[in-house]
């Protein structure tokens, strides 16, 4: 072992030449080659004794707008953890691409690899403006010391001023964010996922609390998006998931029950015995 | 190119902090000297040697109070033992002025005095250089800010938060204050560092000396409160305010929260250590009582009295409690500690934006009972 490695062992700081404080360069890293964005293999997690995920195993390909639904206590939530880092699978490999192994880095180097996530009850700043809240989000460099001295420019700007456009928020940008109606802090969430830039959108529950109208536009603003960027849409809407139109997967008790087209999911009979119950 | 760094302090200031700042300046450092020099000493606008000390010694401690606020108002982080930092500065600068006493202590020795008592022949390793201004200013900022650095770095890492964290920095300076306070490790014991007698070579109770030295703390703070303002005003601030509101969501979109709380806790030590420093030839002592528990969190109750996540509160805290401190003490002995209690239930029971809180609220209504008399009468 290098002095290097047994440095990195002992303070936990990636010496990478290529990282400064641990964020891989992040046009170099993701590898999309066979058309594929992520990768969960055999993953199990389980927390004293219960399986939350158990030997799961999905792959998501790049441009995808993938609906995952499930019973309570499927393992979604849990699944969106392990992709962002937050829980560590006990075993099984999750792969970004070819070469990013989610599994070795933390929840900010996973976002700065291009995955970006919105929470199950929406989680903005509710102390700082729907402005601010953008700003932070901003994809750039975001260590400490340069986030010292860090301003805006007029591009910034801008770019803020067409997200707070796309999610209709520009009437807003300078109310502090905790005075939005629910509706409007999951659009603002989204919105800070779009600043971003992330390759792949893990989105839980996005249209909990939405209005039917909010609904169908939060749909129109993902399907756009797809293509371009990667989605992994976890939600009980059934009409949300329609007008989503893309391919379902059913998780049940921490694996796939059954995936394809939503109406031949919802015919599947083992899908309905478990909705429905034995 | 970008104007450079003290410019842009300045400059995102508003006209009524550039006023109250200098203000401010004028008074410690024209005004009070004058009334202190020029004036007899029976004149009613006479500063006395004893208040010079005593807003001298509160200064300091509104530069702890600030430094407190920046982690705990903006960060989040309550810490229970920020007087480990404020000593540090304060031994280190005591053993300067230990030096500086040269061969005019009691055994006319060229060791400090408690060093001859313990028999000791040289001066300890981590003593040498201490006669050098430059080198112990030095340790004044390197020495909290390393233990700051090193202790916060294992903390945060470990992701320990809240009051875990508040009870680990009280064990922290306990064990510090244990430390100091035995004779071999070369601290001075219980009695600590005293009788200074000069600092770089000036006669330190002198009038103008103690004068340099208040003026020199009254700008200091004037600085420090002028920095903390920018820094909690630049996107650093506002992802320090975002990590104390919602961390999950900080990490998610991709800061790593441990630099930013590194960085805030190691630069609110060594503000501390600074205060420390200039708190030490003015008091003209230095002990381990400074690292007692209860001393570190009467500095947290400062900042809560006065109102934290404003930047003025703590200051106004600072003076409040301690001129309040410094009456009772004298007035009252034996209640000040009750009081101290009962004034931090009250504020945290009615007052939970502290005494600017409250202003502001008095304010805005007063405000509004002016505008509706107005329109009433229109």
């Amino acid at each position: 072992m290098s002095a290097r490695d047994v440095l990195r062992k002992i303070i936990g700081i990636e010496l990478d030449e290529s990282s400064q404080f641990g964020y891989p360069a992040r046009q170099r890293m993701l590898d999309v080659s066979h058309n594929v964005i992520l990768y969960l293999d055999d993953i199990t997690v389980s927390f004293d004794g219960f399986k939350a995920l158990n030997k799961l195993n999905l792959t998501i390909d790049a441009g995808e707008l993938r609906c995952i639904i499930g019973p309570n206590g499927a393992g979604k939530t849990t699944m969106m953890d392990v992709i962002t880092g937050k829980t560590r699978p006990d075993s099984g490999t999750a792969f970004f691409g070819q070469t990013v192994d989610l599994t070795r880095l933390s929840e900010p180097q996973i976002a700065h690899v291009g995955i970006g996530r919105k929470f199950q009850k929406p989680t903005i700043f509710e102390q700082h403006s729907v402005f601010e809240n953008l700003e932070l989000a901003m994809i750039t460099d975001k260590r400490a010391l340069t986030t010292l001295t860090a301003w805006l420019c007029d591009d910034d700007r801008d770019r803020i001023a067409d997200t707070l456009r796309q999610i209709r928020l520009d009437k807003e940008a300078d109310r502090p964010a905790g005075l939005l109606s629910h509706g409007q802090k999951q659009w603002l969430e989204i919105g800070m996922l779009l600043m971003q830039e992330p390759k792949l959108l893990l989105l839980d529950e996005p249209v909990a609390g939405m209005t039917d109208d909010e609904t169908m536009r939060t749909a129109e603003l993902f399907v756009s998006l797809a293509g371009k960027h990667s989605l992994v849409v976890v939600e009980h809407d059934m009409a949300f998931v329609k007008a989503l139109g893309g391919k379902v997967t059913v998780l049940h008790e921490g694996s796939v029950l059954a995936e394809g087209g939503l109406d031949a999911v919802q015919n599947d009979q083992r899908v309905i015995e478990v909705y429905l119950g034995r | 190119m970008r104007e450079p760094f003290i410019f842009r302090i300045f400059a995102a200031l508003d006209a009524r902090t550039r006023l109250g700042v200098a203000a401010f300046l004028a008074a410690a450092l024209l005004l009070v000297p004058v009334l202190h020099l020029a004036l007899p000493a029976d004149s009613a606008f006479h500063v006395s040697t004893y208040a010079i000390t005593l807003l001298g010694k509160i200064m300091c401690y509104a530069i702890v109070a600030v430094a407190m606020d920046l982690i705990w108002g903006y960060g989040g982080i309550l810490s229970l033992g920020h007087g480990i930092f404020f000593a540090l500065g304060g031994y280190a600068f005591g053993m300067y002025l230990m030096r500086q006493i040269g061969r005019d202590g009691s055994y006319q020795s060229d060791l400090p005095d408690f060093m001859v008592f313990l028999d000791w022949k040289q001066l300890p390793w981590y003593w040498s250089g201490s006669d050098s201004f430059l080198w112990v200013a030095l340790l004044v900022v390197a020495v909290p800010a390393l233990v700051a650095f090193v202790f916060g770095y294992f903390a945060f890492r470990s992701r320990i938060k809240g009051v875990y964290f508040s009870i680990i920095t009280q064990a922290l300076t306990y064990a510090a204050m244990l430390l100091f306070f035995r004779n071999e490790t070369g601290f001075g014991g219980n009695n600590g560092f005293t009788d200074f007698k000069r600092v770089l070579g000036y006669t330190i109770t002198s009038p103008e000396t103690r004068l340099v030295l208040f003026g020199l703390t009254a700008a200091v703070l004037a600085f420090t409160f002028l920095f903390a303002r920018w820094l909690v005003a630049s996107k650093f601030g506002r992802v320090l305010t975002a990590i104390r509101d919602a961390e999950s969501r900080v990490m998610f979109i991709g800061y790593d929260p441990l630099w930013f709380k590194l960085f805030i806790w190691t630069l609110s030590a060594v503000l501390c250590g600074i205060a420390g420093a200039l708190y030490v030839p003015q008091v003209g002592i230095i002990n381990p009582s400074e690292m007692s528990v209860a001393n570190s969190i009467e500095i947290a109750i400062w900042v809560a009295v006065g109102g934290r996540g404003t930047l003025i509160g703590p200051i106004v805290g600072a003076f409040v409690v301690n001129l309040a401190k410094s009456w009772f003490t004298v007035s009252f002995p034996e209640y000040w500690l009750f009081f101290l209690g009962l004034l931090f239930i009250v504020v945290t029971l009615l007052l939970p934006q502290g005494l600017v809180g409250l202003w502001k609220t008095a304010w805005k209504t007063a405000w509004k009972t002016l505008r509706q008399t107005k329109e009433a009468q229109a």
